[in-house]
């Protein structure tokens, strides 16, 4: 048997209510992995923000996350519209939110660079009009 | 469920209630005090909670109550709504002081604090570092008994007059604390059949009562959070509310609250499994009593036992994981996917027929070679189908 714990989990679009539940099921694992408290919160911080991009901007896809005893890895996946300008992306502040979704109170433009605040490491790929890929690290 | 009994695993316990609350069987009993305990002592005093208050019909009067409770037997009374007013004098203080540690989060329900022991160690910072009521009402009532009658503190019995079993923990258990001040616990219920007829007797009640509307307050959920006097708060009660509320807290979901108040009792105290009202019933009720009420009547005062120093925690919380399967990093992800690998052959009803609660607590009790993949009925009866089948096989028939 391998030495490390991978989970899958396949996020539906639009679904706001549901947005959360894969985080807070990696946060339970990590728990009984016995991570220490900081890596479980800044894993589910993290890990949040990139699942409620992925509902909010992309119309959901799919997250795969792998544990070791070294570090834990997040990939989140989606085939949504892709980021024009990354480096502006990153800007604390600037979001491409719609009125509906600023109404349920996302929209600060924080998620990205909490996301680069509570990983180790992360690395995003994306295509126009094809889907971002948004790796995150955390270490143990 | 292990051999035809309920069984709780100890150290992920946290006292909630539910379990007592919940079964029809009564296959778990809180533990707590009889009345005789007072035999014990040469001179008691009752530590009433304020939900003791909304177990009565139609009372206008606390001091019929407290009255009644001396001629139960006690010699003294102290209100633990009065001391819950000191904690709120204290805890505005504190939360004006400390920014830093928004939102605070209460600390009077050990349940709340035993949870987040376990489960939220990034929120323990939040909590507020406050003894709760009861025990500054037991060392209060202490002070006075000793000024009173001279006996030395050990022949004083400080028995609380309590909602929950979760407080009886407490006490031998402490939260924040070397040692609990209070010397036994007796359950609401116990208390409240013997004071029905007794209070149906009294005319001129005795001027006893020391709390007002802050302190009575605390009975029901919300209570606490009024008295900091600020709207920026959130108050939630029932365990399964508090987890969710906790879960999304350690997310970083909330903006710029000040203060929590978790109760993990549905409607505050007031719906502890030691009381005898409906809670929502206990809650209209402590309503219309606490209507005509002054804001609050104690603050700290000079002779008190009390100072702002010494209410505060002496001793810190510390995180207690409790869910890890094994023993270290790699022994852990070794067993949880193994976990993994038995919940892939469980059938995933969550049935309870094998006295897990689900299907994937099953998996982890078989992981801890607590219970074996056969104790699941619907794989049980697989194999026996299959042993027949072979067993026919064998039939020469
Ligand atoms: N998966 C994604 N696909 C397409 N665009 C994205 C994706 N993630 C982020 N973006 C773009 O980057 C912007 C900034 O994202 P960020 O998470 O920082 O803020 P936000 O989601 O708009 O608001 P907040 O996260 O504070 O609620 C978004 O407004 C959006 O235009
Ligand atoms: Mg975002």
């Amino acid at each position: 048997m391998s030495d490390s714990i991978k989970l899958n989990y396949q996020i539906n679009d639009e679904d706001f209510t549901r947005a959360g539940e894969a985080s807070g099921d990696v946060k339970k694992r990590l728990r009984q992995m016995g991570c220490s408290p900081e890596v479980i919160r800044k894993v589910a911080i993290a890990m949040y923000e990139g699942e409620i991009n992925m509902v909010i901007h992309a119309d959901g896809g799919e997250i795969n996350v792998e544990i070791t005893p070294e570090d834990i890895t997040m990939v989140l996946k989606d085939k949504g519209p892709g980021i024009p300008d990354i480096e502006k992306a990153m800007q604390a502040g600037y979001s491409t939110a719609p009125d509906n979704v600023r109404a349920l109170g996302f929209g600060a433009g924080m998620g990205l660079p909490n996301m680069k605040k509570y990983s180790d490491e992360m690395h995003i790929d994306t295509v126009i009009g094809e889907g971002t890929t948004v790796t995150m690290k955390v270490y143990q | 469920m292990r051999n035809h009994k309920a069984i709780i695993t100890k150290e992920r316990c946290i006292d909630c209630g539910e379990c007592i609350r919940i079964c029809q069987n009564h296959a778990k009993l809180p533990s707590y005090d009889p009345l005789e305990v007072i035999n014990d002592y040469d001179y008691t005093v009752a530590l009433p909670a304020p939900s003791l208050y909304g177990q009565f019909n139609n009372l206008d009067d606390v001091n019929i109550v407290l009255t009644a409770l001396k001629r139960m037997g006690f010699d003294d009374v102290y209100e633990v709504g009065a001391s819950a007013e000191v904690v709120s004098q204290l805890s505005r203080d504190y939360i004006k002081k400390h920014r830093e540690q928004w939102p605070l989060i209460s600390t009077a329900c050990p349940s709340v604090v035993r949870l987040i022991r376990v489960k939220f160690p990034n929120l323990i910072e939040h909590l507020l570092p406050i003894d709760p009521p009861v025990e500054i009402a037991a060392k209060e009532a202490r002070k006075r008994a000793v000024e009173k009658t001279g006996l030395p503190e050990d022949k004083i019995g400080i028995v609380f007059i309590s909602p929950c079993p979760s407080k009886v923990t407490s006490v031998k258990a402490p939260l924040g604390m070397e040692k609990s001040n209070i010397d036994a616990v007796c359950a609401i219920k116990d208390v409240y059949l013997k004071l029905l007829p007794l209070m149906k007797q009294i005319d001129d009640p005795e001027d006893l009562a020391m709390a007002g509307k802050i302190g009575v307050g605390w009975g029901v959920s919300g209570g606490e959070a009024g008295g900091l006097i600020t709207d920026n708060y959130l108050a939630a009660d029932g365990i399964e509310n508090v987890n969710k509320i906790l879960e999304d807290l350690e997310d970083q979901k909330f903006g710029n609250l000040e203060f929590i108040e978790l109760n993990a009792c549905n409607g505050g105290c007031v719906g502890g499994v030691l009381t005898v009202e409906n809670p929502y019933v206990a809650k209209v009720k402590m309503n219309r009593l606490k209507k005509y009420m002054p804001v609050a009547l104690k603050r700290i005062e000079s002779g008190d036992a009390i100072k702002p120093e010494n209410a505060m925690w002496t001793r810190e919380i510390e995180y207690e994981p409790v869910f890890a399967l094994g023993e270290g990093m790699k022994d852990n992800i070794h067993k949880m996917n193994m976990v993994a690998e038995i919940e892939k052959r469980l059938p995933g009803l969550d049935c309870g027929a094998c006295g897990a609660p689900t299907c994937l607590a099953l998996a982890e009790d078989i992981v801890k070679g607590e219970a074996k993949e056969l104790d699941c009925i619907h794989l049980l009866r697989e194999y026996v189908h299959r042993l027949s089948g072979e067993i026919s096989k064998l039939d020469p028939m």
